[in-house]
């Protein structure tokens, strides 16, 4: 899951750093991904997972770091 | 019952505004546009003596700023397309045909090149390509904006109108001048006698992905709102906004600072018919009768 989450970081996180130097707890936004940025990776994980995020997901926090978006993906997977 | 429908009633009695069969749009009496003009002249004095360069854009912009801007992608519930007519003899004969049984005529229309300008500042963008000098510029831009919100609410008009003071160049300074400009726009409205608080406020971004725009906005402190109590104090309405944009406008339009950057842009809007209308209700509907204050300041 990590990697897949990782691989559309890079597409879509419009990040000026490489996806790879970033550890799971780092500060996504601090590292540049910007809102608009948040929103299309957010709409990619709901693609290749195959999931929606409820209302109560739709946050920054969310997609605040690599580990986050495993968190909420975890939950609303189940895995 | 809110009192909304009883200000715009008043509005309506006194013959100040006139109400058309679309919700939103309305007649001004040259009451109203006294106050208007009044408003007017104080912050374009307030623009030169900041040293903008002044523009003024018509109510239709090129369709392309609407999609370029992003405004299609956040706010298409609010956009007014502009469509027509381009058919020959026997098109026009069914056009007239649908019209004339009650169809649906405008089912013959396309989509024009242009559309309605939603927010005042937008035409600019696209016109300044290329480089800033160092320092960035000022600009001042005045006119009619539309938005899809038909409402009985004299305060959400659908066709107003906006004058912006704008700042593009390097981010710091976008954002300095901005808050210079919130404090500025609040002295101004407040030496008006109305009686106005500075809040934190986001834009009604559209759909599911605007929750997370909208939070983002409120967290980053983006978005400024001067608000005043028009129909109650518990809700005050909001008639002037200071906004950063980052390089959301210098991105897409391709305006670069001195040193090479994507330049930042910001915005302080004032909102001259919500102004106009705080005027009315906080002073009366007969400007003669207000204070001296607001008069002075206003039309000597």
């Amino acid at each position: 899951m990590d990697e897949r989450i990782r691989t559309i970081l890079s597409e879509y996180g419009n990040l000026p750093v490489e996806v790879d130097k970033i550890r799971d707890d780092d500060d996504l936004y601090q590292a540049g991904m910007t809102s608009h940025a948040s929103v299309n990776v957010m709409l990619a994980l709901e693609d290749e997972f195959g999931i929606e995020f409820p209302e109560a997901m739709l946050a920054k926090g969310t997609f605040q770091s690599v580990a986050a978006i495993g968190n909420a993906l975890g939950e609303l997977i189940g895995a | 019952m809110t009192e909304g429908p009883t200000f715009r009633d008043e509005l309506v009695a006194a013959g100040i505004l006139v109400p058309t069969a679309s919700d939103g749009i309305y007649g001004r009496s040259s009451v109203y546009e006294d106050v208007v003009a009044g408003i007017e002249r104080l912050v374009n004095a307030t623009a030169a003596s900041d040293g903008t360069a002044s523009y003024r854009f018509p109510p239709v912009m090129p369709r392309s700023v609407l999609e370029e801007s992003g405004y299609l992608s956040s706010f298409p519930d609010m956009i007014g397309s502009v469509s027509t007519f381009s058919g020959d003899n026997a098109e026009h004969k069914r056009l007239m045909e649908a019209a004339q049984s009650g169809g649906e005529w405008t089912s013959f229309l396309q989509a024009a090149d242009v559309s309605l300008c939603p927010a005042v500042c937008h035409p600019l963008y696209p016109t300044l390509g290329g480089t800033m000098p160092e320092g960035g510029r000022r600009y001042d831009v005045s006119g009619w904006c539309f938005r899809h919100e038909p409402s009985l609410d004299p305060a959400r008009m659908q066709s107003f109108r906006q004058h912006d003071l704008v700042y593009v160049g390097e981010a710091e300074r976008a954002r300095d001048n901005r808050d210079r400009w919130l404090q500025l726009g609040a002295e101004i409205l407040d030496s008006l006698g109305l009686a106005v608080e500075i809040v934190v406020a986001n834009d009604p971004f559209f759909g599911r992905v605007g929750r997370i725009l909208a939070e983002s906005q409120r967290s980053e402190t983006l978005k400024y709102e001067i608000v005043t109590p028009i129909h109650s104090a518990e809700h005050p309405t909001a008639i002037a906004s200071a906004n950063c944009h980052l390089d959301h406008f210098g991105e897409p339009f391709g305006i670069v600072t001195a040193e090479g950057e994507v330049a930042h842009s910001c915005c302080f809007g004032f909102g001259l018919d919500r102004i106009t209308l705080a005027l009315l209700r906080t002073h009366g509907l007969h400007p003669g009768d207000w204070p001296s204050a607001p008069r002075d300041r206003l039309w000597s």
